[in-house]
């Protein structure tokens, strides 16, 4: 897996997964943030990026294969992936690296 | 503070102060027979004062205060003192409250099991417990729901019923007693109806919950399933303290929505809401 | 003075006071502690053991509630940090956040409610744009109040978060530039220390004896002395802490002269010695007649939360204002104020 082409790729880091308490309740899982005590309902594949964050920091690219190593994938998703982490750091789960 | 009166409600000690008589005298007859906090501490303090010095003569005017405060709550005229004293109670709880996630539902227990109804006001959740309780259901509250941090357990809260508009009537007709009834209050005409003597005794009684529903008065009778999730968010929204809980409010909160099935009714009366109410509760 | 008071003060100076207090007693010192926000304090000094099972259960709310206080004080400055740490401005926490994120003895049990922040006054402008983009807006929408902060005040126009529901104060000096006192805000910047990776690195908080005057300045010269047992318990904190360094003393005399403060900070010690029984040097201490109105201010809050002697209060409060506006600014202020009432 190559990383993306501008070499400018966004790096991700998050709390471990031990800073979150996450509780599936149907399609939505409620995640529980220790740190900053606030609670979000996440949809797939957010609570999976975090998690694939747990070895530590990582762009799109590296994301995806984390995520390819565990789960059937289709396409490329890096768009997709930067997404759902834009709008994890808006929430304060995620931040640059 | 002149006048005070100490009591216990459920888990919490309350201590009313006043400047007036006329609104600690009309809480320690609502309240007759509860008992006193424990060890005679209370737990929340709530004053009962005059805006201003000469207000406690000329026009009086009740400002509401205690332990936790907000800066618009209204003062209310004397003659609603009764009603600023209850809620002053309510602001306490609801603001410095931290020993049970807190959920703004009526509560009822049948067969040591629990049904809670949220809504905001007049979704007639206070009516369909009162109702309820008149004909065989022990009374836990009609405003609060007490859930235990440690194990979910809903424990009573059994205050007063505060019944707003046609609720008078239709407890009225039903058999309750209802009085004192306060009028042209700034929500309309508001009348107490006070728990039958066996939900007084057994208020520190938890029991596990069984069912939740969202009820909607006035509407076409309906049944709606509700997502674990949607509950979830909802319920975080009705409740008072959940935030200022941290973990412990998540965990509570998370382990009874993902126990207890959620449903959202409509009914177009009182009658249709007991009759429906019974059903759900038999099918639950 | 009253008594609930005077028990407080004892509680919190000696623990062991509050052995055989009767119900009534127990009920003024809560109340008194939690309208004064020093209950999380006495929670986390008493042994629930050796109080009534009714004063523990309170005493653990209230240092459950400290503890998530003092997490959701840690993380608005986190975010602050977040927001701010590309602008590279130094960026220095001020009162209970920087107690808390310092790991002080003053930030235990502290209620804390907005986020202060002390930067350059030029990088102010950059601040407000980066906060704002971070998801931080107005409060007050009013154009003479913004006008106001904006001119006469020691900060901007206070800021909340849309989501998160806090606020943020952004400082650039610690009284308004039109108060009588004034602070070398340069000064305070310049001898701030880091906070250390703990607090992700990008912070720091104001030297001890910076911060000691800076407690001083915010007891008597910030609003009305209302809440002054609190703020008089970190300066006792912070002289605990502090106090045995090397030539600390002789440091905050020369911080206190530089700031323009060394009356109020003399004053304060005099106070904390006095009330909490804090050690200090010869010469700190002391009880000149001039203290007497501060105590009984002080020691005002009575068994039911309230503010006794409602007179004393009114002439503390135009004092207040006198210290913060010249005379003539402070006459503007308020009729403007009444004006705006009226309508």
């Amino acid at each position: 897996m190559t990383s993306s082409d501008e070499g400018t790729a966004p790096v991700y880091a998050a709390d471990p997964p031990a800073g979150r308490l996450a509780v599936p309740l149907d399609a939505l899982v409620a995640v529980y943030h220790r740190r900053s005590g606030t609670t979000h309902l996440l949809a797939s594949p957010s609570p999976e990026l975090l998690d694939a964050l747990a070895d530590g920091p990582a762009d799109a690219a590296t994301l995806r294969a984390r995520l390819a190593a565990r789960y059937d994938l289709e396409g490329d998703g890096s768009a997709m992936i930067d997404a759902r982490m834009e709008e994890l750091m808006l929430a304060g789960l995620a931040w640059r690296a | 503070m002149r006048q005070a009166h100490a009591l216990r409600v459920g888990a919490v000690g309350f201590r009313i102060g006043s400047a007036w008589r006329a609104p600690v005298a009309a809480v320690r007859t609502l309240y007759e027979g509860y008992p006193t906090p424990a060890d005679d501490i209370p737990d929340l303090t709530v004053r009962l004062y005059p805006e201003r010095p000469w207000r406690r003569w000329l026009r009086p005017s009740v400002a509401i205060g205690g332990d936790y405060w907000l800066p618009d709550a209204a003062p209310l005229p004397l003659a609603q003192g009764l009603l600023a004293a209850e809620m002053g109670m309510n602001l306490q709880v609801a603001l410095g409250w931290r020993r049970h996630l807190l959920l703004h539902c009526s509560a009822v227990e049948r067969d040591g099991r629990v049904l809670l109804m949220s809504g905001a006001s007049g979704s007639g959740k206070s009516t369909l417990a009162t109702l309820l309780a008149l004909s065989g259901w022990r009374f836990l509250g009609d405003e609060f729901a007490f859930v235990a941090l440690s194990d979910g357990a809903i424990h009573p809260f059994p205050r007063a019923a505060s019944l707003k508009n046609e609720a008078v009537a239709a407890v009225r007709a039903a058999g309750g007693v209802v009085g004192p009834v306060l009028e042209e209050t700034p929500k309309g005409t508001i009348g107490y109806w006070r728990p039958p003597a066996d939900a007084i005794a057994r208020m520190a009684e938890p029991a596990p919950p069984r069912l939740l529903l969202f009820p909607r008065f006035g509407e076409a009778a309906r049944v709606e399933a509700m997502a674990p999730s949607e509950a979830f968010v909802r319920l975080t929204q009705a409740s008072t303290n959940y935030v200022a809980l941290g973990e412990a409010g998540f965990s509570a909160l998370s382990r009874l929505v993902q126990s207890v099935p959620a449903l959202s009714i409509g009914y177009p009366d009182s009658g249709a809401g007991l009759a429906l109410v019974e059903r759900l509760w038999g099918e639950a | 003075m009253s008594r609930a008071a005077r028990l407080l003060v004892a509680a919190l100076r000696d623990p062991a006071s509050v052995a055989g207090l009767g119900a009534d007693d127990w009920t003024a010192l809560l109340t008194a502690a939690r309208a004064e926000r020093l209950i999380g304090t006495l929670a986390v000094r008493f042994d629930p053991r050796a109080v009534p099972p009714a004063v523990a259960r309170i005493l653990a709310d209230a240092a459950e509630g400290a503890a998530q206080e003092r997490r959701a004080a840690l993380w608005e400055a986190e975010m602050a940090r977040r927001a701010l740490v590309g602008l590279g401005v130094p960026v220095v926490l001020l009162k209970g956040t920087a107690f808390v994120a310092a790991g002080l003895d003053a930030g235990r049990g502290w209620a804390i409610g907005d986020l202060d922040i002390l930067v350059p006054r030029d990088a102010l402008p950059a601040v407000e744009r980066a906060l704002i983009v971070a998801g931080w807006e107005w409060v007050k929408a009013d154009a003479y109040d913004d006008a106001y902060y904006r001119r006469w005040m020691h900060e901007l126009p206070p800021l909340i978060h849309r989501t998160r529901d806090r606020m943020i104060d952004v400082h650039h000096t610690i009284l308004p530039p039109t108060a009588r006192p004034t602070p070398d805000a340069a000064a305070l910047i310049a001898d701030a220390l880091p906070l250390g990776a703990a607090a992700g690195g990008g912070l720091s908080m104001l030297s001890p004896a910076d911060m000691v005057v800076h407690a001083a300045a915010h007891l008597f010269a910030d609003g009305d002395m209302a809440g002054g047992l609190r703020n008089l318990w970190d300066i006792d904190r912070l002289l605990r802490e502090f106090g045995d360094a090397d030539a600390f003393w002789e440091t905050l005399a020369a911080r206190a002269a530089l700031h323009d403060l060394a009356s109020p900070v003399r004053r304060a010690v005099r106070l904390s010695a006095d009330l909490y029984g804090t050690a200090v040097p010869p010469g700190w201490s002391g009880r000149p007649s001039g203290d007497a109105l501060y105590r009984r201010r002080l020691l005002a809050r009575d068994g039911w939360g309230r503010q006794r002697y409602p007179f004393t209060r009114l002439g503390f409060y135009v004092r207040s204002h006198w210290l913060r506006m010249p005379p003539a600014m402070l006459a503007r202020h308020l009729w403007t104020k009444a004006r705006r009432g009226k309508q």
